[in-house]
């Protein structure tokens, strides 16, 4: 029988928060594996929803920006192009949302169980990198269908890959967290969503933005990251540009960092207000 | 016997809010009022922030200090809103309190609620890894204790359904035997037998008591006191945010009995003037009376009762009859008994109705009066003229569930063999 001696006094959380998150680690899985079960379920064609939809838009902003608007693709097939953009907004996107709204719809768990809730919005994130992995091998099939050759770029994508996971966490602690206060923001997440997918180079290259707004235009997290994933994927044929791209990081780290001391500052009065 | 949970001038404060809104905050109520203050300081920057009207504090619960020793099993009652479920809030820390400190060894499992985290969709099986893990229990635990937690909840054959087409029974017993074999120091039970068939129940009862056997601790809320006295060895009484009593199980529940029937038994108009009625009749007084009621002995099953009113009669000749109506806590009429219609001479007349022993269920009642002139008028027609609780009887065997029914009458049995 362990003897661990537990104390409750106001304000006192903190003291096991990360003893404790070390201990329920094993439940940022089961709730990721439950909302994947879940979402599938009664599903006709299952797992292919996570193919079919990225799959779709990228068809579409191909058929918009290229052959509608003739928007320079920077010397790569449009749809690859795309699709480098569309990986990591749609993970980002979807892992606010969902990130944003797990604490509202958790609410009978947060109310009856103790556990760290921090944990909630994460496994989200990590749900929605699940589908990232799997919308991933559409890229695999179209580079193969155009017989795209990657560049040693690639093996710089996983420090990006993370990138964009930090920018999806830190922007879904805060939404998450005040979500719970102030049920306003449920209406603000699909706002941000839709407004962020024009406002971000997914459809477009950056580089048809003038070279005196770029740094401006990079205030914009998502861009640094964009143009990120684009040089790792699409090799010498995207630019990299440094100002911008650390700009983004810097941002990222912020949000990051803020986020969750804004949710380990409002955690413990989640279960009396939601 | 060592200290398990020590607990030392709690307290858990709530800001009530007396504007009429929803129970969270909207943003633009919050800037609106910020923006209100600033103005309001810049106009005046001296002024001392005046103290919110619209806010109201609240202690849910207030300087609450006990301790609990290893292998107790300890009943928590008290009425609603006397701050039980807040006291196993801070103990299972899903809410932090306001004041005071809790001092709890070893691990604590809560079971505030039925198959919190169950999720409908997915199987049983699915759902024991997954309640499992909310209640921090390792993969290898479930694992190892799976067999055990299927065998205990009976769904064997169903472990591949979707809770969703469990029955509610089902769904019970599941989502308290993956609780159950948590193996925690400290259990924390809240009111979950409510729900459940009475062998569940009585299975529950039994599970939590080997519990205690083991040298763990077990905290338990309920209302029905016949399960919480064959459970717990001692008691503490909360309300309003306090301990009234502490003490063994027997003692604190039966003062708390007696406690909670002084409520409404009676109730007398003294002066004509303001009491109910017209200018033909006036009520003075309604009371519930029964054998020992001076000493306010605890009504029970077996407690035959008589309802006794008496008004003053004004007007000579008048046609009368009486309506006696009776309504259990769950708003069920359980009886409408109505008198002779008869003519009284003017001053004060009683009337008294008796309710046989062995009639009435374990419930709270209320009484409804009806005075009828003519037997179409109704002169009075008073709901909730008294309230009174039956409480269950001391019952042989070890079935504490609730005896289900209206009434509870002892009818006549013969049995006998055909030969």
């Amino acid at each position: 029988m362990s003897q661990q001696i537990l104390i409750i006094e106001a304000g006192r959380a903190e003291r096991h928060y990360w003893t404790d998150l070390w201990r329920y680690r094993e439940l940022f899985f089961f709730l990721a594996w439950r909302d994947i079960l879940v979402r599938y379920k009664q599903t006709v064609i299952g797992l292919a929803w996570a193919l079919l939809r990225p799959f779709l838009t990228m068809l579409v902003f191909t058929l918009v920006f290229s052959k509608l608007a003739k928007l320079p693709s920077d010397g790569v097939p449009y749809p690859i192009m795309v699709f480098a953009a569309l990986l990591p907004w749609q993970f980002f996107s979807n892992a606010f949302s969902s990130a944003g709204d797990s604490l509202i719809s958790n609410s009978n768990m947060i109310s009856k169980v103790y556990f760290p809730r921090l944990i909630i919005p994460v496994s989200a994130v990590i749900v929605s990198f699940i589908d990232f992995l799997i919308s991933g091998v559409i890229l695999v099939g179209l580079m193969l269908w155009y017989g795209f050759m990657p560049s040693w770029h690639l093996l710089i994508l996983p420090v990006f890959i993370f990138v964009v996971f930090a920018a999806a966490l830190g922007a879904g602690l805060w939404i998450a967290a005040l979500n719970v206060k102030y049920r306003d923001f449920r209406y603000i997440i699909p706002f941000v969503v839709q407004f962020g997918l024009y406002v971000s180079p997914v459809g477009f290259s950056s580089s048809i933005v003038p070279e005196r707004w770029r740094l401006l235009y990079s205030v914009n997290p998502m861009v640094g990251v964009i143009d990120g994933f684009r040089w790792a994927i699409l090799g010498d044929n995207a630019q990299f540009y440094w100002p911008g791209i650390l700009l983004s990081l810097a941002l990222v780290v912020i949000v990051l960092i803020t986020g969750t001391f804004y949710f380990r500052k409002t955690e413990r009065g989640f279960a009396d207000l939601i | 016997m060592t200290t398990v949970i020590s607990v030392q001038n709690l307290g858990k404060k709530y800001i009530l809010n007396h504007q009429p809104q929803e129970r969270y905050t909207a943003l633009r109520d919050v800037m609106a009022n910020s923006a209100k203050k600033l103005a309001h300081k810049l106009r005046y920057p001296l002024a001392i922030a005046e103290n919110d009207a619209t806010h109201e504090e609240f202690w849910a619960l207030n300087n609450v200090s006990f301790d609990i020793k290893q292998g107790d099993r300890v009943g928590i009652i008290g009425g609603n809103g006397a701050g039980k479920s807040t006291l196993l809030k801070i103990l299972s820390r899903i809410t932090e309190p306001t004041a005071g400190r809790v001092k709890i060894k070893g691990r604590v499992a809560s079971l505030l609620e039925v198959g919190t985290g169950f999720h409908p969709e997915l199987t049983g099986r699915e759902n024991i890894y997954l309640n499992g893990a909310i209640l921090g229990m390792s993969k290898a635990d479930i694992k190892n204790r799976f067999d055990d937690i299927v065998a205990f909840a009976e769904v064997e054959r169903f472990l591949d359904t979707p809770v969703k087409r469990y029955s509610s029974g089902m769904y019970v017993r599941l989502a308290f035997s993956v609780a159950a074999h948590l193996e925690p120091e400290v259990l924390i039970v809240d009111e979950v037998l409510a729900v459940g068939d009475a062998q569940f129940q009585k299975k529950c009862l039994g599970k939590m008591h080997d519990v205690g056997l083991e040298g763990r601790t077990v905290l338990f809320v309920s209302h029905n006191m016949t399960a919480l006295k064959g459970l717990c060895d001692k008691a503490i009484w909360l309300k309003s945010g306090s301990v009234v009593q502490e003490g063994s199980a027997e003692d604190v529940v039966s003062s708390y009995l007696q406690n909670g029937m002084a409520i409404k038994v009676r109730q007398v108009w003294d002066s004509p003037e303001t009491a109910p009625g017209d200018k033909s009749i006036r009520l003075h007084s309604v009371k519930v009376t029964y054998e020992g009621d001076e000493v306010s002995k605890v009504i029970d099953v077996s407690t035959s009762l008589n309802m006794e009113f008496v008004f003053w009669n004004y007007v000579a000749g008048a046609q009368l009859n009486f309506s006696i109506v009776l309504y259990n806590n769950q708003d069920v009429c359980i009886f409408n008994s109505v008198s002779e219609a008869k003519s009284y001479p003017l001053g004060k007349v009683i009337g008294v109705c008796q309710i046989p022993k062995n009639f009435l269920n374990d419930a709270t009642y209320r009484l409804r009066l009806l005075i009828v002139k003519d037997k179409s008028t109704a002169l009075i027609d008073l709901d909730n003229v008294v309230t009174f609780e039956v409480h269950d009887i001391e019952r042989t065997g070890a079935w504490y569930g609730k005896w289900i029914g209206a009434v509870r009458p002892t009818l006549s049995w013969t049995t006998f063999s055909q030969s």
